[in-house]
């Protein structure tokens, strides 16, 4: 039965339906990457406004900082010993900016992994997918993790600020040419980017001119980094002539300003840019793909954009009641979108690592094992796709904006088999460096989503439940329950039997009957093609 | 007493032969070919099939010991076959089959079944868990292994998969399971290496491509978009459905009977020309605890519906071979991972036991019975089991060596000990001669003991022939308790040993001598 891309017609009118578990899962599996047992518990007792608050709330503390954990016999960073961190001593090295570069990815993965109950990290990558930079171009490894954190700190605060800070962050400035773009020779790259990628968008009704770019680059030149890896404004590189924009942005004049005042004419820019509705709109449209679907058509345009744009400038480009209503709203909890999201790489193997609560040592107390671990993973997102740290160029990753395909662009013959190998791998043998060993603890793991794990059918509907969107017929799990926890008896007894007398005994004989059929019953639920669904 | 001796017979092989891309012609008894490490790399196009009796079947109602039958009557009386609706085996009178089971002993007649009696090993293992991953691991009972029998052998012919598979020499799966999930049995060291043919993620459903309904949202949207390259993924799709498209016509196979459904596929597949190795097949309801006959008509009812459903089914498939002119390149194996308790039970069933038969079917095999009736008590009481002839892994080992012609050192490292090879297979199976012939069906006639029953001590009389002995003293469950001699001989002639030991509890207890392909059991009695 052929199945049609759809679009509710519900609005932004608050749900109140009920708040059931996989409505709490739903909003989880949208704000955080995977979700585990213990927090869908404490959101379930919550209901929506307080769930959509404490995940707005971003109260929680901020990660400390990457550590030196690259340290070898032949490479040691000259200032920051192993365990201490680099970020606040740039370096000129290549050598170490490329370690320093690796290991942010790595203690990226592992903020991502601890992640607390805020949409921080999602957001975080969200705008870090929004203002798409590559560490390996700015190649300071300083100005990423400063860029990185601006992110993080500003991730729902107000986007005219933090379009403001961007501007004049020295990864960005790095990116893309900024520092390069003075009176004379006037670097339009930022500029072009700022209107097209950052702000406006390429929608129809985005008509700024060519010239327009080269105008707003002018009025961008002067900005530079000094040898102390500070940003500054350069008078003497500005362009002090008036700058006329086009009947697009209703002819507006900025006046050429000399001096230190010439930083001024950003933030002149910034707001010119911002008078326009369509910036309102496209964030809108893009919080909408990342947190809802891709498919926006006239009915959520009308519906969903139009309003939350309009909410968006009352308020000042303040994110977060954007959000609010959204993630409040009936639309979002509407059957339609359920488990409608194909899992990015980030949030297949981090929602994998965090919803099977898979442990991890610890970073401060073993810097060097914990930061091996996650550059496996590092490793296993580059290999599905999602280079953190790496999009592929300054548009982000195409799976958020390449039409018609969008989120079905990660998945294809070559990054699907890695997909399942890679939990396989962490189900069967998992990855160990000197005796730490991160795998998946299957008798920990169903303790801790499952109330009764003797009774194979509680417990095969409770794997099922938590670990997929959607849910599965019962005659599948009934034969899957039978060929994989009764080994093709018909009696549950055999699995209760089994179950029971591990708890009563845990002997190894007894760990391995009850682990293999756990084992294979985890791997063949997330080789479905719905646990790429979230 | 002859050895095995593999490599002493002179053999000419004079049709050309084609080993590793070379055309070999000639054979004398010093060419590479009969080395068994050459054998072992030989792509030969054999195929097992390998049915999984799920539950544990009741060895004592599908192979009836008639020479024992008022033990066995006494033993049972509730679920007993009358002795005259026992079916008759030619040239083995004393042991029949269930009476359901027309179909296997019309195969057993033609010479293309045989029975090895009483398969089990040291220390059964009563629960279907552990019992089944003994099974498929082909460990011993306390040790513990994550890896398959199958599936160690696939991996030391098939290294690098299937990182580099398939390709142009194995363009096929190695196994293949028909059913939604990959079994023990296949697993290799790193990965299973068995296709589940009806994997959602894999090829779905190979025959139908039916796949299980979406939901009519844009979950379910996305859900065909994923399918669809889960499809496209597995790089043996489009191969499995060709083979299988190639062949139009086939026998006939009993309706409503899943496992000759499975086996039908089977046969279609290996006749389309599929290169797989090892098929695995599997059909439950075995746990026979109450009710396995019908009240009154003891040939009817729950087990022999089980019965008749197998023996249909392997019928069928093993005519729908001959008839596709792929008769020579399969051999079947039946498993259970247990048999039942010799003594019945009040509720018309039979509770979990130790050895029991095991079939296995085809052309390239030597019929008849392999090994002799259980020793069953007079009175059974509700301990007694039937202890092990065969240990289940000799039957392994002889596949791997005798139908896939693998080395006994290359064997060695599948099955991690020495089990010795049972003449079950045709010799030309692998070109190899010299394999000796049995004695079979004859009981006891290697161990005697005196005096029997005994108070507290017994002389135990073996014969010995050059190479390896092992003796051991088993309970009335089943389990080895004592190894009495383990180690090499180099003469021919008797031997004795005497049982003294006050420790021993009264009951009954069995004398299994292991010496070669001679397994022997006898039962002794302490008073």
């Amino acid at each position: 039965m052929p199945v049609n891309i759809a679009s509710s017609n519900l609005g932004l009118t608050p749900y109140n339906g009920q708040w059931t578990k996989p409505i709490v899962k739903h909003l989880l599996k949208r704000t955080l990457f995977g979700v585990k047992a213990s927090e869908i518990d404490y959101f379930l007792l919550q209901g929506l406004t307080n769930s959509v608050d404490i995940l707005l709330a971003d109260t929680a503390d901020y990660p400390s900082p990457p550590l030196n954990d690259y340290n070898t016999a032949t490479v040691i960073d000259p200032v920051v010993p192993v365990g201490q961190t680099w970020v606040n001593n740039p370096s000129n090295d290549g050598t170490i900016n490329s370690l320093r570069r690796r290991t942010l990815k790595k203690w990226w993965v592992g903020v991502m992994l601890n992640q607390d109950r805020t949409i921080r990290e999602k957001l975080t990558l969200f705008w870090a997918n929004h203002f798409s930079t590559e560490s390996d171009v700015i190649n300071n490894a300083n100005y990423v993790y400063w860029h990185h954190d601006l992110l993080r700190k500003n991730c729902l605060g107000n986007f005219k600020k933090l379009i403001k800070d961007v501007t004049i962050d020295a990864g960005m400035l790095r990116y893309l040419n900024g520092y390069l773009n003075t009176s004379n020779a006037p670097d339009e790259n930022y500029a072009r980017e700022l209107q097209e990628l950052f702000t406006l968008g390429k929608g129809k009704d985005v008509i700024y001119s060519e010239e327009d770019v080269k105008t707003a680059a002018k009025v961008l030149s002067g900005w530079r980094i000094n040898n102390s890896f500070s940003v500054y404004f350069d008078a003497t590189r500005h362009a002090v002539t008036n700058k006329q924009f086009s009947a697009y942005y209703n002819n507006k004049i900025i006046i050429g300003k000399g001096g230190a005042n010439g930083a001024l004419e950003t933030d002149e820019l910034i707001d010119m840019i911002f008078e326009k509705q369509e910036v309102a709109k496209f964030i809108c449209r893009k919080l909408y793909t990342w947190f809802v679907y891709y498919h926006i058509d006239a009915t959520v345009e009308k519906n969903i954009i139009e309003p939350l744009a309009v909410l968006f400038i009352q308020h000042n480009f303040e994110i977060k009641p954007v959000l609010k209503v959204l993630l409040e709203s009936e639309h979002f909890y509407d059957n339609l979108y359920i488990g409608c999201q194909i899992k990015s790489p980030v949030d297949h193997i981090v929602g994998f690592l965090r919803e099977t609560s898979i442990v991890f040592p610890d970073p401060i107390t073993d810097t060097t094992d914990t930061y091996f671990h996650y550059n496996n993973i590092v490793t296993q997102l580059i290999n599905a796709g999602q280079d953190v740290g790496d999009p592929p160029n300054v548009s982000g990753w195409p799976a958020y904006y390449q039409v018609p395909n969008f989120s079905e662009l990660w998945i294809n013959a070559d990054t699907l088999p890695k997909r399942n190998k890679f939990t396989d791998l962490m189900i069967e043998t998992g990855y160990t460096r000197n005796g730490k060993k991160i795998m998946l603890n299957t008798i920990q793991f169903v303790k801790d989503i499952c109330i009764n794990p003797s009774d194979p059918n509680v417990l095969t509907n409770s794997l099922f439940s938590h670990l997929l969107s959607t849910d599965v017929s019962l005659e599948a799990k009934t034969n899957l329950k039978k060929q994989i926890l009764l080994s093709g008896q018909d009696s549950d007894r055999y699995w209760s039997d089994a179950w029971d007398s591990y708890i009563a005994s845990p002997t190894t004989i007894n760990f391995n009957l009850v682990n293999i059929r756990l084992k294979a019953m985890i791997k063949y639920i997330m080789n479905l093609p719905e646990y790429q669904l979230a | 007493m002859k050895r095995r001796n593999f490599l002493k017979t002179s053999v000419a092989f004079i049709t050309p032969t084609i080993i590793s891309g070379n055309p070999i012609h000639i054979f004398d008894n010093n060419h590479p070919i009969l080395n068994p490490q050459v054998l072992a790399n030989v792509n030969n196009d054999k195929v097992l099939v390998i049915i999984q009796l799920s539950g544990g079947n009741d060895g004592l109602n599908t192979v009836i010991p008639k020479s024992v039958y008022s033990s066995y009557y006494n033993a049972r009386t509730n679920i007993a076959i009358p002795e005259t609706s026992i079916l008759k085996l030619d040239n083995f009178d004393a042991t029949g089959l269930h009476p359901s089971m027309t179909g296997m002993q019309s195969l057993f007649n033609d010479g293309k079944l045989s029975i090895i009696q009483s398969v089990g090993y040291p220390q059964p293992n009563y629960s279907h868990f552990r019992a089944t991953d003994i099974w498929m691991s082909a460990s011993d009972s306390d040790q513990y292994l994550n890896t398959g029998w199958a599936g160690r052998y696939l991996d030391f012919n098939y290294p690098n998969y299937p990182d580099d598979y398939p390709n142009a020499q194995n363009p096929d799966p190695l196994a293949i399971q028909i059913g939604s999930v990959t079994s023990l049995t296949c697993q290799g060291p790193a990965v299973n290496m068995g296709l589940s043919i009806s994997n959602p993620s894999s090829t779905y459903n190979l025959l139908d491509g039916v796949d299980e309904l979406v939901p009519n949202t844009n979950g379910g949207y996305e859900l065909n978009f994923i399918r669809t390259i889960a499809k496209q993924t597995n790089k043996y799709a489009t191969r499995l459905k060709q083979v299988s498209d190639s062949v139009t016509q086939q026998g006939t196979y009993p309706a409503n009977n899943s496992l000759a459904s499975q086996l039908k596929i089977v046969a279609r597949l290996v006749k389309g020309g599929l290169g797989t190795k090892i098929y695995l097949v599997s059909t439950g309801g075995f746990d026979t605890h109450s009710s396995q006959v019908q009240a009154g008509d003891t040939i009817k009812g729950t087990h022999a519906n089980l019965l008749s459903g197998l023996s249909e089914a392997i019928k069928s498939f093993q005519d729908d071979l001959k008839g596709l002119e792929v008769e020579d390149r399969v051999l079947g194996m039946t498993f259970s991972e247990f048999g039942r308790r010799v003594k019945s039970n009040a509720s018309g069933g039979t509770d979990h036991g130790a050895a029991a038969p095991l079939f296995l079917f085809g052309k390239n095999l030597r019929g008849g019975v392999f090994g002799t009736n259980p020793n069953l008590p007079l009175n059974a009481t509700v301990n007694d089991n039937i202890p092990y002839q065969y240990d289940f892994r000799s039957i392994y080992n002889s596949i791997i060596q005798n139908w896939f012609c693998v080395s006994e050192t290359n064997a060695l490292q599948v099955m991690y000990k020495q089990f010795p090879i049972l003449p079950i297979i045709n010799a030309s199976a692998c070109s190899v001669v010299g394999i000796e012939t049995p004695s079979l069906g004859n009981a006891g006639s290697m161990i005697n003991c005196y005096p029997n029953p005994f108070k507290t001590t017994t002389q135990i009389e073996y014969k010995v022939s050059v190479g390896h002995t092992l003796l051991q003293l088993l309970n009335n469950s089943g389990t080895v308790i004592r190894v009495l001699v383990d180690g090499m001989f180099n003469y021919e002639g008797n031997n004795s040993y005497t049982l003294n030991d006050n420790s021993l509890a009264p009951g009954i207890y069995y004398i299994r001598m292991q010496h070669g392909i001679e397994q022997n059991i006898k039962s002794i009695i302490k008073l």
